[in-house]
């Protein structure tokens, strides 16, 4: 535990020390930002537009939940948005201890694998949710103004989903980390990871039925939509977690390769 | 203290350390001398439990380091090649961290993080950056990281490599004030460190011991003849006539040395006689006027030169 919380807070420090952390922080909070002002202004319009609409053409004017609206499209961008951050987050996890050659004070210290992984896995969930903290603002907006009260339950949910979307990325952009000693290369190839596991089921669509089940649950984004319109599925879930544990899972599996080639 | 038994490293074919077997006692300070290449690095990454070894045992402290590598690694104070600092950390921030990876109690941190600034002299710079450091320093932090948790056995990868001349003196008087409370294993390709920290040294190449002994006795074995230097006024064909006269004496090379008849001799003489006074004796009576006569000492460098270059041509 005491080694876990070393690792934890050295990764913060370092984290906090980069500028490419400030500039993860600034453009992701830019563009959630600029997508939330628009998904807002383009539901209010339309939802403007339907009550004239309605008034013009005389019956009731049709029900339309502008904030529960905002919401499910807000996570849907922002889950997007995240396909660009992670890598940023994790490229230096572990191929800048190997550049630097601190893997050789990390691995000859009395600490297990298992507490370097999970102490760098939970140090960038840390950061993750710094990064997501500012846009709760956001959603305080919305239920202040909203007349009735919008619906916490799809926030939650949403948010909920997002860290596990995020711990997923996470986990396997820690572990692609380990593959190589350069920081670029590291997050190139988790960004084009990342693509892929995001478009899969799209291919999906030209494949047997099995096969298309099959990609669909593993194309990270298809789950996240439940989650962004307030239902937690348990399945959902389980494809989430699985993902975490195999992504940690193959990072023990590289530093124990490596030890052995180099 | 370490136990090195037949070690040996693959890579593919290569082997990279091949059946090495060593020991250091406590408190003692081992040299590990060799050419770049020739397994100094590899051999202590298996001894810090960084690699694992293909073949052999290696103990430290009375631990295998393969199957008891967090016993081992609790009792190991490392300084890879390149220090392993992170760079936008403060000094203390960074020996605090290798504090409590290394098990540094968090009652004892302060006081052992005020006692490493102290021995490698770091006292003024907690505050600073170490991406604002000198190579010096920077090197000086990562002893200080070797040392934090006050451990048995030290590690020591080219301790001194890169630093200027002072540094090179104090980071070596430093390593020699640490023997005694601590087994000291460093590695080095430059000979005057051995012969000045080491009090054993283990001379390695393409992976293979080739000698063990003190510095004293390597370069005295490797002796099998004495040389004697001498620069003598007066005619050169002379003078070697009367030297090979000189009983012990094995060869002569002669060289003139430009101004007069001055020339300089080197003699190769039996190693068990001192034939210093017979050849004065025999030149001062031929009627030359004697410059300089002193005898020469076959330097580490050259018993370097000598065991690897052999080692070279037998395994051709």
């Amino acid at each position: 535990m005491r080694n876990l919380l070393a690792v934890i807070d050295k990764e913060m420090k370092i984290y906090f020390a980069s500028p490419v952390a400030y500039g993860v922080l600034t453009v992701f909070l830019l563009v959630s930002g600029y997508f939330f002002y628009n998904i807002l202004t383009v539901f209010i319009q339309r939802s403007m537009m339907m009550a004239v609409q309605a008034q013009q053409f005389g019956g009731g004017a049709p029900a339309m939940d502008v904030p529960a609206l905002v919401e499910r499209n807000f996570f849907g961008i922002v889950s997007t948005i995240i396909l660009f951050m992670v890598p940023m987050i994790t490229m230096a996890t572990f191929a800048d201890e190997r550049r630097r050659a601190t893997i050789e004070l990390l691995l000859t210290s009395p600490l297990t694998h298992f507490q370097l992984i999970l102490g760098k896995f939970l140090a960038a969930m840390g950061f993750f949710v710094v990064m997501l903290l500012p846009t709760l603002v956001y959603h305080a907006f919305l239920y202040f103004y909203s007349s009735p009260k919008m619906a916490l339950e799809p926030v939650l949910s949403g948010y909920l989903g997002l860290l596990l979307l995020g711990a997923a990325l996470i986990s396997l952009g820690i572990f692609i980390s380990t593959l190589t000693e350069s920081q670029m290369v590291a997050a190139s190839v988790t960004f084009g990871a990342l693509l892929i596991l995001w478009v899969i089921d799209l291919s999906a669509q030209a494949a047997g039925p099995l096969v298309q089940e099959i990609l669909g649950y593993v194309s990270i984004l298809n789950h996240f939509d439940d989650f962004s319109k307030g239902v937690v599925d348990s399945s959902s879930l389980v494809v989430y977690l699985s993902f975490v544990v195999l992504g940690l899972f193959l990072t023990y599996r590289s530093i124990e390769s490596w030890r052995w080639r180099t | 203290m370490i136990e090195v038994d037949r070690l040996t490293k693959r890579y593919g074919n290569l082997k990279a350390v091949d059946e090495v077997s060593f020991q250091v006692e406590k408190g003692e300070i081992l040299g590990f001398l060799g050419p770049n290449g020739a397994g100094k690095t590899t051999t202590m990454r298996i001894l810090t439990c960084f690699l694992p070894a293909t073949e052999g045992t290696a103990r430290v402290a009375g631990y295998d380091v393969f199957e008891n590598a967090m016993e081992v690694k609790r009792r190991i104070g490392y300084l890879p090649e390149h220090p392993p600092l992170y760079d936008e950390m403060t000094v203390d921030g960074y020996l605090g961290f290798v504090a409590r990876i290394k098990g540094v109690a968090p009652e004892d941190r302060k006081r052992r993080l005020q006692e490493v600034k102290e021995t490698v002299r770091i006292e003024g710079y907690g505050k600073k950056l170490i991406k604002h450091l000198s190579k010096g320093f920077k090197q000086r932090v990562g002893l200080a990281q070797a040392l934090i948790h006050d451990p048995e056995v030290l590690i020591l990868d080219e301790p001194t490599v890169g630093l200027d001349p002072n540094q090179i003196k104090e980071v070596r008087e430093l390593i020699k004030s640490l023997s005694g409370n601590h087994t000291i294993v460093l590695s080095t390709h430059i000979l005057p460190e051995v012969s000045m920290t080491c009090q054993r040294v283990v001379i390695i190449s393409d992976g293979k011991i080739v000698a063990v002994d003190t510095p004293e006795n390597l370069t005295r074995q490797q002796q099998g003849a004495a040389h004697i230097y001498m620069e003598a006024r007066g005619s050169d064909v002379e003078a070697q006539q009367r030297l090979h006269q000189i009983e012990g004496v094995l060869s002569v090379v002669s060289r003139p040395l430009g101004e007069g008849e001055v020339s300089s001799y080197r003699i190769e003489t039996e190693l068990k006689q001192d034939v210093r006074g017979r050849i004065a004796r025999s030149i001062i009576e031929g009627g030359f006027e004697l410059l300089e006569l002193r005898s020469l000492q076959l330097s580490l460098e050259e018993v370097f030169t000598q065991l690897t270059t052999q080692e070279e041509v037998r395994s051709q």
